[in-house]
C-alpha cells in the first residue's frame, strides 16, 4: 500500500525513512498519473518491507512540488537516506520504471 | 456509436477495418492523408505485385477496398482521443464516439531539431498541456506549433495563464490558424532552448524570450502524442501493446509502425488483421 505525504509529513515519511522511498508526484486530472497508480501499487506489494511508496498530490502540496522542481507529472523520485537518488518523468511499465530508478 | 474507430488508413488501419467489417461491426476509418507510405514511390518486396508498385497506389487501393466493403471512411485530422466509458475521437471538424479505438497512424518521430530540445524534455519542456499545464499556473509559457494541434494545446493552456507566446519555428502558419491566436506570436526559427535545471529561455534568430515552460505541438499529433494523453505505455517512441495488440488502456489498440518491430507493409497488414480479431473478441466480452 502506498502512503500519502504532505508538506508536514514529508520529512517523517520520506527523508527519515529507514528503507528507500519511491515518491510519486501526481494529480487527479493527469491521466498518465492515474495509469501509473496501479504500477506503483504493484511495486509496493512486490517490494514490501524493502521499498516504500509515497504519493504527493501536486494540487494539494504545491510547496513540495516546487521544492523538488516538478515540471511534468507523473514525476517519480527515489530517495535513499534522505537524498534524491534518481528521478524519472512520465508513465512507464513496471520493469522500465524499476530499471530507471535503479531498483532492478 | 461506432464499434471501432480506426485512426490511420495505411496497411495496418485499412487491413484492420476490412477484417472488422467482415465481423459485421460498425467501423469508422479516419485518415488525414496517404501517410508515409503514400510518399514511397517504389515498393518491390510486397507479395503478389509482379511490377514495382507505389505506396500511394497501395494505400488508395486499400481505402477503396475498405469503402467497397462498407467501412465509413473520412478524411479528417484527429487531434485527440478521450476515454470515459467509451472513446471520443476528436478531429479538427467533428467528434466521433466509439466503443474501441485502433491507433494505426504510423511511426512517431521526435519533431524538433533545436539545440537543448532533448535535454529539457520533462524539465520544463512538455508534450502535453492537459498533463502539465497546471504546473505553470500564472507563469510564462511558450507553445511551439503551427496548426490545429497547437491551437488545441493553446486552448488548454489559456486556462492556466495569460502570459503565453506562440512560436511557429519558421513553419508556415495558415491564415485560419493565425486568426485564432490572440497571444504574442513569434514566427522566426528557433535556435536554442536554454536553462539551468529547467527551461528558462527560448533563443530565436533575432531575439530571446523568457519562459518557465515550453509546450511542443508541431504539425499533427503522432501516435505517441495520443498515447501520452490517454495514459498508454510507450517505449522509445513506440506504443506498448500486449499479444492482442491492446494497450494498457482497455479498448485502446494499436497496430503497424506505431508499435515498432519490422517497419514494413507486410507486417503492418498482419498487425491490422491480428488487432481486428482481438478487437472483435474484446467487443463480444464487453457486451
Amino acid at each position: 500500500m502506498s502512503v500519502k505525504a504532505t508538506t508536514e509529513t514529508f520529512k517523517k515519511e520520506v527523508l527519515e525513512s529507514e528503507v528507500p522511498v519511491i515518491v510519486d508526484f501526481w494529480a487527479q486530472w493527469c491521466r498518465p498519473c492515474l495509469m501509473l497508480a496501479p504500477v506503483l501499487e504493484e511495486i509496493s506489494k512486490d517490494l514490501e518491507g524493502q521499498v516504500k511508496v509515497v504519493k504527493v498530490n501536486v494540487d494539494e502540496e504545491g510547496y513540495l512540488a516546487n521544492q523538488f522542481r516538478v515540471s511534468s507529472i507523473p514525476t517519480v523520485y527515489l530517495f535513499e537516506n534522505g537524498q534524491v537518488k534518481n528521478q524519472v518523468v512520465g508513465l512507464m511499465r513496471k520493469d522500465d520504471l524499476l530499471k530507471r530508478l535503479g531498483l532492478k | 456509436m461506432y464499434d471501432v474507430i480506426v485512426i490511420g488508413g495505411g496497411p495496418a488501419g485499412a487491413s484492420a477495418a476490412i477484417y472488422l467489417q467482415r465481423f459485421r461491426l460498425k467501423v469508422l476509418m479516419i485518415m488525414k492523408d496517404l501517410g508515409t507510405l503514400g510518399k514511397t514511390n517504389h515498393i518491390d518486396n510486397y507479395w503478389a505485385f509482379e511490377n514495382t508498385v507505389s505506396g500511394k497506389h497501395l494505400v488508395e487501393q486499400g481505402v477503396a477496398q475498405a469503402t467497397r466493403l462498407g467501412v465509413d471512411v473520412i478524411e479528417e485530422e484527429v487531434i485527440g482521443i478521450e476515454n470515459f466509458e467509451d472513446f471520443v475521437v476528436k478531429t479538427t471538424k467533428n467528434e466521433y464516439n466509439g466503443k474501441t479505438v485502433l491507433i494505426a497512424t504510423g511511426q512517431s518521430k521526435a519533431n524538433l531539431k533545436v539545440k537543448g530540445f532533448k535535454e529539457y524534455i520533462g524539465k520544463g519542456l512538455s508534450f502535453c498541456a492537459v498533463c502539465d499545464g497546471f504546473i505553470y499556473k500564472n507563469k510564462k509559457i511558450g507553445v511551439i506549433g503551427n496548426a490545429e494541434f497547437m491551437l488545441e494545446e493553446l486552448e488548454v493552456l489559456r486556462n492556466f495563464t495569460k502570459d503565453i507566446t506562440v512560436f511557429t519555428n519558421g513553419l508556415g502558419l495558415p491564415l485560419h490558424i493565425e486568426e485564432e491566436i490572440k497571444e504574442k506570436l513569434v514566427t522566426e526559427p528557433l535556435c536554442e532552448i536554454q536553462g539551468d535545471e529547467v527551461v528558462k529561455k527560448v533563443i530565436t534568430q533575432q531575439d530571446e524570450y523568457d519562459v518557465d515552460g515550453l509546450f511542443v505541438a508541431i504539425g499533427t499529433p503522432s501516435a505517441n502524442d495520443f498515447a501520452l494523453r490517454i495514459g498508454a505505455f510507450t517505449e522509445n517512441n513506440y506504443i506498448v501493446v500486449d499479444n492482442n495488440h491492446m494497450t494498457n488502456v482497455p479498448g485502446l489498440f494499436a497496430a503497424g509502425d506505431c508499435i515498432g518491430g519490422l517497419l514494413q507493409v507486410v507486417k503492418a497488414a498482419s498487425d491490422g488483421a491480428h488487432a481486428a480479431i482481438a478487437i472483435n473478441k474484446f467487443l463480444k466480452k464487453i457486451k
